[in-house]
């Protein structure tokens, strides 16, 4: 019986649909209802931000992987890719193109690169990226474009603040807070919908709960870190506006402004920097909760979720050891 | 300047108080050892290849200066002249062996011994012995995979590319022994280098029956016995269908490799034979047809 | 609610092409090969030798201690050979070779297909007869069933389960069984549950067999103390601690036994087996085996001797199509891929499944993503990504401390890992090494 070569391997012969392109490429889509609210609301500047962003995190890992480590080159598997788009939601939309450039660069190179590449990384590269672009050139990173519906404009437009900068600003001026919510530009509704000042990525609480709930049908985050995290600000801050309304943000006003829902739903809940186990999960995101809220409340910067996810990150190697799966069989006493 | 002036001071006392609390600590928490631990373990290679049985070097050192003589105490990566050089700094008789060699008891390359089926998984001998006899038809052959060339701490061998083979080289090879334990299969073996570094192996651990390991390889050992026959040092036995040298009892004089009909006996380092006449004549006749 | 395990699991696609095809018999091959060793545990030493005559049902090798088993010629013919034969280990292992010479079977096998009933034989009696007609686990684990009859002093057995689930996709050679011996399914497993003094039989069927579910149910009214329980589909609802969970929501303590919670579970086939053993002083020399796969033109269920060369269960069930490009002796999520068509059918041989040249191939491996989706679908609970990197830095105390033990390789962690990782391969290796530790600690 002439046949052609057996192939010969260890069991399982069979495997599900599950590929980590198909991950990544699916965490693309997801990010496709904000890209597209952040282009209809700053304009062709958001496009070009974001191309020039994934641009140069795939040119970066593909340079570092064949010239400097002389290896295969991995960049088909899409995880280049989701890091420029994070990198691109976490800017203002008129940052020099330059800076955004060395933001890849730290982002790519020595947040994931130098750690090992996919999967070895402690830290979530794009927020790496982030935070060394706010603390490198703080002017640039805090001064946000005004909205403007459908700008097309090539010229720049106007600068302006966002929410929680403003709230910042005006309860160290000592104004109450009464006060400020109603010289907001913004009301509840433009804030879920995108109509408000701030990086690409994070204005829109309504482009990014279709994204997350498009990940959650694909099975490729779980509701443990978004909903505990979510969960702890809103509980958090409304325990604050209980006891003093008028020097605290009510809760909604926080789960909608800021990078909250961004980092929440595609920051936090990347594989490769949060916890294995479930309660493991539930514990980070408690953790990230509290710490946004602290810095946002009393700290020096208007927002947290950056630093609160990286600083989560960095005890999740803990966390992991901590929380292990029960094992089958561990009870022992009872029969 | 007053600002320099305190600043100096402050620095300096601050230095010189940490220092005499290092100097204390150190003298307090000393630990007494036998100096000649520390001038033998000079002596030694210090690659901490565990060739010896020991610990590393520094365990290495403590053993030859507990024991009373060096015998059995060798350093394969050093080889005698390290053990020269202990043997002087404790005073004890030196140990002298027989340079060493780990040798590949496999000659089937991708040529000589094709592949019957496909194995897919990972590049680990351990992994691939443990779920079936390999890729060809030769249950006891080299599976190519490299688990040798990982556990080998002086990248002294390497798989080469064409045959799929190891391939030991000389100058690095110190004898330690991690290959061998490293191959699932038991086909390296820590051989004598032999005079000159020529030495003569059965390139070959297949124990089936003929017909079935030349079916498999055209360089097997078919356990004919013909080596075994024409040895005048009675240096190859033959068991389970398979000849082994003795290394010690042979001689070099390469009469087998000649008899062998599979060509499975391998002479390493010779020079090229002369050809004799009749050899001339054949090679000409098979030009002519 | 159907009962289920609640940790982990995953759910292949079931392909049951076989499903509701007959048994057929095979024809009687040329030749047979039998190895010495088809079942856990000492192998067997051979008591006849080259030349002698043999037939159908008589004993070849005898069992070489209390955790080993006997082996019985399947066929009538004369000893050709002792030898090393490939088999589906991957290795050459020692078979007696007999050339086939008509069908005589030894004179005191009941041939007919009579079902008949013996409630008069003692629990002894039927360990004994068990034993001597050399009955392992038929589920692919080919563990000697006298030993599992035989419960150890100081515990006892409330319960036995018979594994009817068949969880692997592919195989439906005991749905098959069932349909075609219920009863005499039922009256083994009676003798089992003698055998080892149960209180209650349960009999365990995923829910993807309803015709078997409603006629083993129809069945076991005509006895006392059986009840089928449906239970969900999901893998590895076969294996035995996830069986016992489901249905009687005992767990086996980590390294414990199935008894050490008063439970026997058994393969379907197995009191089939008992049945034959008991009833008809049948040996163990046949069994069911499902030959399928998604280009095979005839996928079925052929009872086949033992011993009988794949190529010819193949030819069977229509011929090898063109572009196979892996044949696998089991099913596909624990089953072993073969290096040839020559190899026998042995006990533990449940299925031969052929798969195409494009389900072949492993999925490309990446590095590891740490996306967590092995540890979710454990059924153990134990977390594979961890154990393949101990394996990989040889770190065995911490192996053994992280239960590496035990994990059933069941291979629902390669199945789901979105990178390819080859966990099972190094976490076998590490067991397989562990275990060598822990053995050689021992003495």
């Amino acid at each position: 019986m002439a046949i052609n070569r057996l192939t010969v391997s260890m069991s399982p012969h069979d495997h599900g649909k599950d590929s980590v392109k198909k991950i990544m490429y699916g965490v693309v889509i997801a990010m496709i209802p904000a890209l597209l609210v952040s282009i209809y609301y700053f304009g062709f500047d958001a496009k070009g931000e974001s191309f020039i962003a994934i641009a140069s995190c795939v040119f970066f890992e593909w340079a570092i992987q064949k010239f400097i480590l002389k290896g295969k080159t991995t960049v088909v598997d899409g995880s280049a890719i989701v890091t420029g788009m994070l990198l691109a939601f976490n800017v203002p939309s008129n940052l020099p193109w330059w800076i955004i450039i060395i933001g890849s660069l730290v982002a790519v190179g020595i947040a994931k690169m130098t750690f090992g590449g996919l999967g070895n990384n402690p830290f979530n590269p794009a927020l790496v990226g982030r935070v060394f672009m706010l603390i490198s050139f703080p002017v640039e990173m805090t001064s946000w474009p005004k909205v403007s519906v459908l700008n097309f404009a090539l010229t720049d437009a106007q600068t302006g603040a966002t929410p929680l900068a403003i709230i910042k600003e005006g309860v160290k001026n000592g104004e109450s807070l009464s006060s400020i919510m109603d010289s907001l530009p913004t009301s509840y509704v433009d804030m879920f919908l995108g109509n408000m000042g701030g990086s690409l990525g994070e204005i829109s609480a309504l482009a990014l709960l279709i994204g997350g709930i498009f990940m959650l049908s694909r099975k490729i985050i779980t509701w443990h870190i978004p909903v505990s995290i979510l969960g702890t600000v809103a509980i958090f801050t409304g325990i604050l506006y209980g006891i003093d309304p008028s020097k605290y943000a009510s809760p909604l006003f926080h789960l909608l402004t800021g990078g909250l829902l961004l980092g929440a739903i595609f920051m936090a809940t990347d594989m490769v920097t949060s916890p294995m186990s479930k309660m493991g999960m539930l514990i980070f995101g408690v953790g990230i909760g509290a710490i946004t809220v602290l810095i946002r409340v009393w700290g020096v910067y208007p927002e947290g979720v950056s630093f609160a996810i990286l600083i989560m990150n960095a005890f999740v190697p803990l966390i992991n050891k901590g929380f292990k799966p029960g094992r089958f069989g561990e009870k022992i006493k009872k029969q | 300047m007053e600002i320099i002036l305190n600043t100096l001071i402050s620095l300096s006392i601050l230095g010189v108080v940490c220092a005499v609390i290092l100097y204390v600590v150190a003298q307090k928490f000393k630990v007494v050892e036998d100096p000649r631990i520390d001038e033998s373990q000079a002596c030694l290679p210090g690659a901490n290849c565990g060739g010896c049985g020991y610990p590393g070097c520094r365990g290495f050192a403590e053993a030859c200066v507990k024991a009373d003589s060096l015998d059995g105490l060798f350093c394969p990566a050093g080889g005698n002249e390290v053990m020269k050089k202990v043997a002087e700094v404790l005073g004890m008789a030196a140990v002298e062996k027989d340079p060493q060699i780990a040798v590949v008891r496999c000659n089937g390359s991708h040529e000589k011994r094709r592949k019957t089926t496909n194995y897919q998984g990972p590049t680990s001998c351990a992994v691939s012995h443990s779920l079936y006899g390999g890729d060809t038809d030769c249950p006891y052959g080299c599976l190519g995979l490299g688990d040798c060339v990982k556990a080998c701490t002086f990248d002294a061998i390497i798989i080469d590319e064409e045959s799929g083979l190891p391939i030991v080289d000389e100058e690095k090879c110190t004898s330690c022994g991690a290959c061998v334990k490293a191959c699932p299969k038991a086909i390296i073996e820590i051989r004598d280098k032999g005079k000159k570094s020529r030495r003569i192996y059965v390139s070959c651990i297949n124990n089936d029956k003929g017909a079935e390991a030349k079916r498999a390889c055209d360089v097997a050992c078919i356990g004919c016995g013909k080596c075994a026959k024409v040895c005048a040092y009675d240096a190859i036995t033959i068991e389970n269908f398979l000849a082994y040298i003795d290394y010690e009892k042979c001689k070099l004089c390469r009469k087998c490799v000649a008899e062998c009909p599979t060509g499975s006996i391998l002479e390493l380092n010779f020079p090229p034979r002369k050809e004799t006449v009749a050899q001339k004549e054949a090679e000409i006749n098979e030009v002519e047809k | 609610m159907l009962k289920t395990f609640p940790k982990g699991g995953v759910h292949p696609k079931e392909n049951k092409f076989s499903a509701g095809k007959p048994i057929e018999k095979l024809e009687l091959p040329k030749q047979v090969s039998i190895p010495v060793s088809q079942h856990l545990g000492a192998p067997a030493e051979p008591v006849v030798a080259k030349g002698d005559v043999v037939k159908a049902g008589q004993l070849i090798a005898k069992s070489t201690g209390f955790v080993s088993a006997n082996i019985h010629s399947s066929v009538s013919g004369k000893v050709a050979k002792i030898d090393k034969v490939l088999d589906t280990t991957g290795y050459k292992q020692t078979c007696i070779v007999i050339d086939v010479e008509g069908d005589e079977w030894v004179d005191t096998i009941d041939k007919s297909v009579e079902i008949k009933n013996n409630t008069d034989i003692s629990a002894d009696e039927i360990r004994t007869k068990v034993s001597a007609c050399g009955i392992v686990g038929l589920g692919g684990a080919t563990f000697p069933t006298h030993v599992k009859l035989s419960v150890p002093a100081g515990k006892t057995c409330k319960y036995l389960i018979i594994n009817a689930v068949e969880c692997e996709p592919y195989l439906t050679s005991d749905h098959q069984l069932m349909m075609e011996k219920g009863e005499e399914i039922l009256i083994g497993s009676k003798l089992i549950q003698k055998a080892i003094g149960a209180e209650k039989v349960f009999i365990g069927i995923e829910n993807n067999k309803p015709d078997a579910i409603s006629h083993m149910t129809e069945l076991s009214k005509k006895f006392e103390n059986i009840e089928v329980n449906a239970l969900k589909v999901k893998y590895p609802q076969g294996g035995e601690k996830q069986l016992i969970k489901s249905i009687t929501k005992r767990e086996v303590p980590s390294g414990g036994l199935p008894i050490d919670v008063g439970c026997v579970v058994q393969n379907v086939g197995t009191a089939f087996a008992v049945y034959e053993a008991i009833i008809k002083n049948k040996p163990l020399f046949e069994r069911v085996v499902t030959v399928t796969g998604k280009s095979v033109q005839k996928p079925s269920n052929i009872l086949a001797r033992i011993g009988t060369p794949i190529h010819m269960l193949i030819e069977a069930a229509g011929g090898l199509p063109e572009d196979t490009g892996k044949i696998v002796n089991g099913g596909p999520m624990m089953g072993k891929a073969v290096s040839s068509v020559t190899v026998p059918v042995t006990k533990g041989t449940s299925g031969i499944l052929i798969f195409p040249e494009s389900l072949a191939d492993r999925a490309e491996t990446f590095t590891c993503i740490r996306c967590g989706r092995c540890t979710t679908v454990c059924p153990m609970g134990l977390e594979p990504f961890q154990l393949k990197n101990m394996t990989a830095a040889k770190m065995y105390e911490e192996l053994q401390k992280e239960r590496a033990l035990d994990c059933m390789e069941c291979g629902s962690c390669v199945y789901t890992c979105p990178a390819g990782v080859p966990l099972l391969d190094y976490i076998r290796l590490g067991k397989a090494n562990l275990n060598k530790i822990l053995r050689a600690k021992k003495s």
